[in-house]
């Protein structure tokens, strides 16, 4: 068969059907990742000593388990005890808490940077605990912790595939079926490389632009810039 | 008691799969050490070309899902170059060990130029050559700086080897994957499992960090890593 025939008749259009599923994928965990990640970090830094305990435990054991074992413990394992999720939603569930985790983690870097004369001094000025969080501490950190999360967005983008592993059809199965259908391992999974590697740089130059969108004149630091 | 029972059966088989996964965490940190530490090298002092030869490979091995990676040599390039004999238990080392080059490349490009460049203008002025002084004024110097971050790439490639379960290297998850099936335990196993990855990921970090306190210069250091 032509190459060219293969590769843009039979190739790509799979392929596209894949991506819509792994944008999906991605498209379902980030906000939720981001938000887990928020919410854990600021219950590790500012919660009680219980609330604290909980949060860090939490990502003590997300971030020691494989993300493909959480996967198969979501997918495979919580049937046992009467919890049952489709492939799909036990993907996204697993990507919210792997990428929740380590979000937290930046974000609680960035907590802790921000200096505690701030907190002194918004409660000074009136503002409960939580108001404070909010209102002037959260805004601080979390441009700070942009570099950090992005890198984790970019995980996210990768990690996506793994949802193969529980059947779901996203860019690398699309490729997967393709290639054991035509056997054209090498340009199959070459083109959905090639994919991923469109998407991985995009987000780079998303997240440079928004670095920049966000900035508050006059708080700039020293650039650290976004890496893979 | 009868899941625990059949637990302890099985344990022989299930540290099989440890002694399989750790193998592979070690040919891939040793693989990605001796690959990455010269293209860090050719990054901070090679030519042009050099340079880009190494930027070209850190971008497309840090681009791809390692599932993708996996997939593309297992069936794909290596068949393709008429290795199709390999293993997949050594093909998901070389995988393993070709990303983590990319990785490990740009943390000890960035401690090799961290250390500061008064260092090699000095040593040269005492009549070194130029390698010397790399080997034994800079790298002495770089790779105690590059140890704290070169110890997350323990953890990175030890959840990443689970990955090898999609070729059929029979490791860890492998092994559980098949207890399941067999047995018709699930969660029991499953944690289990997880708890192991966790012993060994906490372990391997607590002794790296050990490690580090081991041969850190008295005197020379890098502030709280």
């Amino acid at each position: 068969m032509d190459q060219s025939v293969f590769i843009f008749d039979i190739l790509l259009p799979a392929l596209m059907q894949g991506l819509v599923v792994t944008l999906q994928l991605i498209a379902c965990s980030a906000p939720f990742g981001l938000a887990l990640g928020i919410a854990v970090a600021v219950g590790r830094q500012y919660g009680g000593r219980v609330t604290s305990w909980l949060c860090k435990t939490f990502v003590f054991l997300i971030k020691g388990t494989p993300l493909l074992l959480l996967l198969f413990i979501l997918y495979f394992g919580l049937p046992a005890i009467g919890i049952t999720f489709s492939a799909f939603v036990a993907s996204v569930v697993g990507f919210i808490l792997c990428n929740g985790a380590y979000n937290a983690e930046y974000i609680r870097g960035a907590l802790i940077s921000i200096k505690d004369g701030q907190m002194v001094a918004a409660r000074s000025l009136g503002m409960t605990r939580w108001q404070a969080i909010k209102n002037v501490i959260l805004p601080q950190a979390l441009r700070r912790a942009i570099p950090g999360l992005s890198n984790e967005f970019i995980y996210l983008i990768k990690y996506s595939s793994l949802a193969y592993m529980l059947t779901v059809i996203e860019l690398s199965g699309a490729g997967k079926l393709v290639a054991t259908k035509y056997f054209t391992y090498t340009e199959s999974f070459a083109v959905v490389g090639v994919i991923y590697l469109v998407l991985v740089t995009i987000t780079t130059a998303a997240v440079s632009i928004l670095e920049r969108r966000v900035a508050v004149p006059g708080t700039a630091r020293a650039a650290t810039a976004a890496q893979l | 008691m009868d899941v625990l029972s059949i637990l302890i059966d099985w344990l022989p088989y299930l540290l099989s799969g440890v002694a399989s996964t750790l193998g592979l965490v070690l040919a891939a940190l040793t693989l990605g050490l001796l690959l990455g530490l010269p293209m860090a090298l050719g990054q901070v002092y090679g030519s042009r070309p050099v340079r880009w030869v190494v930027g070209v490979y850190v971008w497309f091995f840090r681009g791809l899902p390692i599932l993708v990676l996996l997939f593309l040599f297992w069936f794909g390039i290596f068949p393709g170059l008429g290795l199709g004999d390999l293993s997949a238990f050594v093909v998901g080392a070389v995988v393993l060990g070709l990303r983590g080059a990319a990785y490990q490349s740009q943390i000890f490009r960035g401690a090799i130029q961290s250390v500061g460049e008064g260092q090699m203008i000095a040593a040269r002025s005492l009549g070194m050559s130029r390698v010397t002084a790399i080997r034994s004024v800079i790298l002495p110097q770089a790779m105690r700086i590059a140890l704290p971050g070169w110890s997350n790439e323990y953890p990175n490639i030890l959840t990443d080897s689970a990955v090898c379960y999609a070729i059929g290297v029979v490791e860890l998850l492998t092994i559980t994957a098949r207890m399941v099936t067999q047995t018709h335990i699930t969660m029991p196993i499953y944690l289990a499992t997880a708890g192991i990855f966790i012993i060994l990921n906490y372990g391997g970090l607590k002794a790296l960090h050990r490690l580090e306190k081991r041969i850190a210069i008295p005197g020379f250091g890098t502030g709280a890593m």
